[in-house]
């Protein structure tokens, strides 16, 4: 508030709450918010993991299985899994942010939101099914 | 005797306390009944000292905005049949400063408005004689719904940047640049994009998305604020690879 304010000077005390800490704990909306923010500390931890993979690929099939065998390890095994999660949810919030920050018109009309976060789905799909059919050949 | 249901109100007389507290009223009950009716009510039968702000009851002048069990309301559109059979609480709108009971203090949102320029701008500027500027319904169809923002602060409330940054030009004032930046007739994209790409402006949104959530008129401002991003952003990208191009 600026001090400009016109008749602040012979105005009674205002009352001004202060916002709590857990803020975000008060609605189930906000809390998706903290969760969607924290996701990206997991996303940042595929990326560690990522790049330690590559570095014990550099080491030789030696250090790769010693690579592979550490990955086993159950609390590494747990956090992937709460990882997973979180990174799922990271996508799909993501791609509904599409339709809100682009506004696509086709003759004149915009298009529903459904259809444009589509395609980023369709896209998702497509690249999960070839990372599938890469590793199943593999095997 | 008739059916009656219990409204907590907040009171707060800053001339003998010092800290907000609740009063409650038994009002009568009746499913047609808005909020804004038991409110109303209240002053006019059981405590002519109660202080809320009211006008149109048809929420078309954005003045009754309160929250009502935790959750910021235009009262006048928030039926009492929703909380039946109640208590339900009504507090002042969060993140304002309260200035009596439900009355708070809004100069800051209407500085914030009036830094945006939600008006026509022209560079032009023709006089009335030479005619009107003409629209196309694909034209007004652009900018529409964001015209549609009554100014109710609902948004605000429910914004926890705004709660925790007061300095965050909030929800309302983007969603109403975004509306005169895609009126066909403005030319002030250029004036508003420097007040709102600072950091207090558009980059201050961390995308809660609870101010389209509230909004009782369908406004949509956390969409226009990531419009908003995304222009701003291709801008800046055109201007730093193309520094001869003007905006």
């Amino acid at each position: 508030m600026k001090p400009s304010t016109a008749y602040r000077q012979y105005h009674p005390k205002w009352h001004r709450t202060r916002v709590s800490t857990l803020w975000w704990s008060r609605k189930w909306s906000y809390l998706k918010f903290m969760l969607r923010e924290l996701s990206s500390v997991f996303v940042a931890f595929y990326v560690v993991i990522l790049l330690l993979q590559l570095h014990a690929l550099r080491g030789g099939p030696e250090a790769y299985l010693e690579f592979q065998q550490w990955l086993e390890n159950p609390l590494l095994v747990i956090l992937n899994g709460i990882g997973f999660l979180f990174v799922l949810f990271h996508a799909v919030t993501w791609f509904n942010l599409a339709p809100k920050a682009m506004v696509v018109r086709l003759r004149g009309r915009r298009l529903p939101d459904v259809l444009v976060a589509a395609p980023n789905y369709a896209a998702w799909l497509a690249v999960s099914a070839l990372i599938v059919f890469l590793l199943l050949r593999e095997g | 005797m008739a059916e009656t249901i219990t409204i907590e109100v907040a009171r707060y007389r800053p001339e003998q306390e010092g800290e907000p507290t609740f009063q409650s009223y038994e009002v009568p009950f009746s499913k047609d009944w808005v909020v804004l009716d038991a409110l109303n009510y209240i002053k006019d039968h059981l405590d002519g000292s109660l202080s809320f702000r009211w006008s149109c009851r048809m929420g078309v002048c954005g003045s009754c905005g309160m929250t009502v069990n935790g959750e910021p309301k235009l009262t006048c559109a928030t039926f009492l049949s929703h909380y039946s059979p109640g208590p339900i609480r009504v507090e002042p709108l969060q993140n304002f400063p309260v200035v009596r009971d439900l009355v708070i203090e809004m100069t800051d949102f209407l500085e914030k408005l009036q830094s945006v320029k939600p008006w026509i701008v022209r560079k032009d500027d023709p006089a009335p004689a030479e005619g009107e500027f003409l629209q196309t319904p694909e034209e007004l169809d652009e900018f529409k719904q964001f015209s549609m923002c009554i100014n109710c602060m609902i948004c605000y409330a429910a914004c926890p940047v705004y709660g925790l940054d007061p300095q965050f030009i909030g929800p309302a004032a983007i969603a109403l640049a975004q509306r005169y930046n895609l009126d066909s007739r403005d030319q002030g994209e250029q004036e508003r994009l420097d007040v709102l790409s600072q950091h207090e402006g558009i980059w201050g949104c961390t995308f809660v998305g609870e101010c389209t959530e509230v909004c009782p008129k369908n406004v949509d401002p956390a969409g226009a604020i990531q419009q908003y991003k995304l222009a701003a952003t291709k801008d800046w990208f055109k201007s730093f690879l193309m520094p001869w191009s003007k905006p």
